[in-house]
């Protein structure tokens, strides 16, 4: 029986080193597209968010462009999040074994993963991001709804503007604050920006993070499908 | 009776004031300007005004705005609201005075207040989209406006309009022209009571205590200056009869401030937010030159190798 985040189409190729497939080509592309969108919302709202970064609305052509197009954009992610949440929700459930995992994060902080339990396709850490994400995603697309003056503007009181633009900009900082977490973590865990553009990792990337993960990879194989991926 | 105001001349004039008289610049600073003007004024008595809309014809006429033919909807407004082509309105509201038992048609002159603490300043994100004078206009700058709505969120008057034609704001300039060459407000020129009149503030206050002399000798013994400290005062201000309830006069808020939800958000949350984010930065680039990069190593590679070839021993 797989386990709840182990994938139909995530292989393991042997050799020298093992390959593991870990993101399929739709998957990556949902995150890229997710990634861009991310990236510019926080540009272009930074550019409103204070006067010393107004010099980023030239990016996108001036400001006026950069008020117009920021909540186009945020419409943009909040749907293709929405697809990167019901491909990856499953996965990142809490376990057991996350709480232990988060107990020694010093450990996992000082490169000591050998005394931090085993975990699945996604470690606490990284759990806690995708959970994040979902959450301010919601709160920055309720709000920015209300504060989006061109068109909804006649459907909410001046009080609950004021209240959606102090909600969205500190929803802003944090999510900000969580993207930088997660874009760290991909480059200090070295071999992981490969899960993302190529799609597959090594398998001693595997062993040293997801090590449960990988056991139930190889160990589903001789139950479900056989060992050659039937779609090749 | 104020004495009126003059003529235009026929001769070229310069003007009175420029961007070196700036004190406030939305989202940016300013020096401070070498020379304090005398701060100018609007009085609107509104137990002068016989509603007739001549101060909001002249403003459509000097401004040159179109607003749209409106519908009548059965009540004196019109239009109903405050509009990017109506930089004025008068407000018409019906009370029963509970103490004569008297109808009262209180008419209220709406626009900006032109407040000495300007919240539409404070919101605004675009550098130099709102300016203010030092002899206390504050003016919206169209080319610099982005159209965000964030003024109309900061001003507690309710006031700017964003249009939907060039998506900048709009509202009252104070005739910021004209009174650059010595002219005083278009509206205040129109009106034939002068219930507007127009000057510096020192010399609106003085006239406005002769006019509430007046007003209380005639038994309305609440009658007051309407120039709300909350917001530092404003250069637009009010003599109402009943300046206990300045909400009677369709809704003049009677202690007007910035809200504290737009302090907060233009002030701790921006520096407590670029902070954070930049520590998070820091702390990420710290960790990094301390404990170097998380990196595979050849045993990782080699158990994978083992578990992946234990298990597949003689299947592949
Ligand atoms: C998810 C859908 C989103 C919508 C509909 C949305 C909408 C808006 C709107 C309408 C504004 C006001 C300016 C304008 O009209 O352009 C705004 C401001 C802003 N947005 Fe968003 N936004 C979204 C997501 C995001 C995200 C993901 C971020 C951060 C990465 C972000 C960061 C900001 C910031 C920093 C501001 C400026 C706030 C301030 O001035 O204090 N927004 N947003
Ligand atoms: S809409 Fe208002 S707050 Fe926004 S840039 Fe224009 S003047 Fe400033
Ligand atoms: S009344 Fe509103 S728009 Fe006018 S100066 Fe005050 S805050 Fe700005
Ligand atoms: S001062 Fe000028 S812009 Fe303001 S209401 Fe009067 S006429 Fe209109």
């Amino acid at each position: 029986m797989a386990a709840y985040d182990v994938k139909p189409n995530e292989q393991v190729h042997p050799g020298k080193p093992v390959i593991v497939d870990r993101y399929t080509v739709g998957a990556r592309i949902n995150h890229w597209i997710t990634a861009a969108s991310l990236i510019l919302l926080a540009l272009s709202g930074l550019a409103m968010f204070h006067p010393s970064l107004f010099f980023l609305s030239r990016l996108f052509g001036g400001g006026q462009f950069t008020r117009f197009i920021h909540p186009w954009i945020g419409v943009l992610l909040f749907v293709s999040f929405l697809g990167l949440f019901l491909r990856f929700w499953k996965a990142n459930l809490w376990r057991p074994e996350d709480g232990t995992w988060l107990a020694r994060f010093r450990d996992v902080l000082s490169n000591h993963e050998d005394n931090v339990p085993e975990v699945g396709k996604y470690n606490a850490g990284q759990k806690l991001v995708f959970w994040s994400m979902s959450i301010l995603i919601i709160i920055l697309i309720s709000s920015g709804v209300v504060i989006w003056q061109q068109y909804f503007a006649a459907y909410t009181t001046i009080g609950h503007q004021r209240i959606a633009l102090l909600v969205h900009s500190i929803a802003a900082v944090a999510i900000i604050g969580v993207w930088i977490i997660h874009f760290y973590s991909a480059i200090w865990v070295r071999g992981t920006i490969p899960a993302m553009t190529r799609g597959r990792v090594t398998g001693g990337w595997a062993w040293r993070h997801h090590r449960k993960w990988l056991r139930e990879l190889i160990a589903g194989k001789p139950n479900g499908r056989s060992g050659s991926n039937p779609a090749e | 009776m104020f004495p009126p105001l003059p003529n235009p001349s026929t001769t070229d004039t310069a003007p009175r004031f420029s961007d070196k008289d700036l004190i406030r610049r939305s989202a940016s600073t300013v020096p401070a300007p070498e020379q304090q003007l005398t701060e100018v004024a609007k009085l609107i008595d509104v137990s002068k005004c016989i509603g007739c809309k001549a101060c909001q014809t002249a403003c459509i006429g000097w401004n040159d705005t179109h607003p749209e033919i409106g519908l009548n909807a059965g009540v004196y407004e019109n239009p109903a609201d405050l509009t990017p082509d109506m930089f004025t309105l008068m407000r018409y509201s019906e009370w029963d005075n509970p103490e004569t038992n008297e109808l009262e048609w209180l008419i209220r002159k709406d626009g900006c207040m032109h407040c000495a603490d300007p919240g539409c300043l404070k919101a605004c994100p675009a550098p130099g989209a709102i300016v203010q004078y030092s002899n206390g206009i504050v003016d919206f700058v169209h080319e610099n406006c982005i159209g965000c709505g964030y003024c109309i969120k900061g001003c507690p008057f309710n006031i700017p309009r964003i249009s939907k034609v060039d998506h900048t704001a709009y509202k009252c300039t104070l005739c910021s022209d004209r009174v650059a060459v010595g002219q005083g407000p278009a509206c205040a020129k129109a009106c034939p009571t002068q219930a507007i009149v127009f000057g510096t503030k020192d010399e609106m206050k003085q006239h406005a205590d002769g006019r509430i002399k007046d007003l209380k000798s005639r038994g309305y013994s609440n009658a007051g200056l309407y120039d709300p400290p909350g917001v530092g005062g404003t250069h637009v201000m009010y003599v109402l009869h009943h300046a206990d309830q300045p909400e009677l006069y369709s809704g003049l808020p009677k202690e007007p401030k910035i809200s504290p939800l737009v302090e907060a958000w233009k002030g701790v949350t921006k520096y407590a937010g670029l902070t954070i984010l930049g520590v998070a930065a820091g702390v990420g680039l710290l960790h990094h030159l301390v404990m170097g990069p998380n990196r595979v190593s050849e045993t990782d590679e080699e158990h994978a190798e083992e578990l992946t070839e234990g298990k597949n021993d003689g299947r592949v």
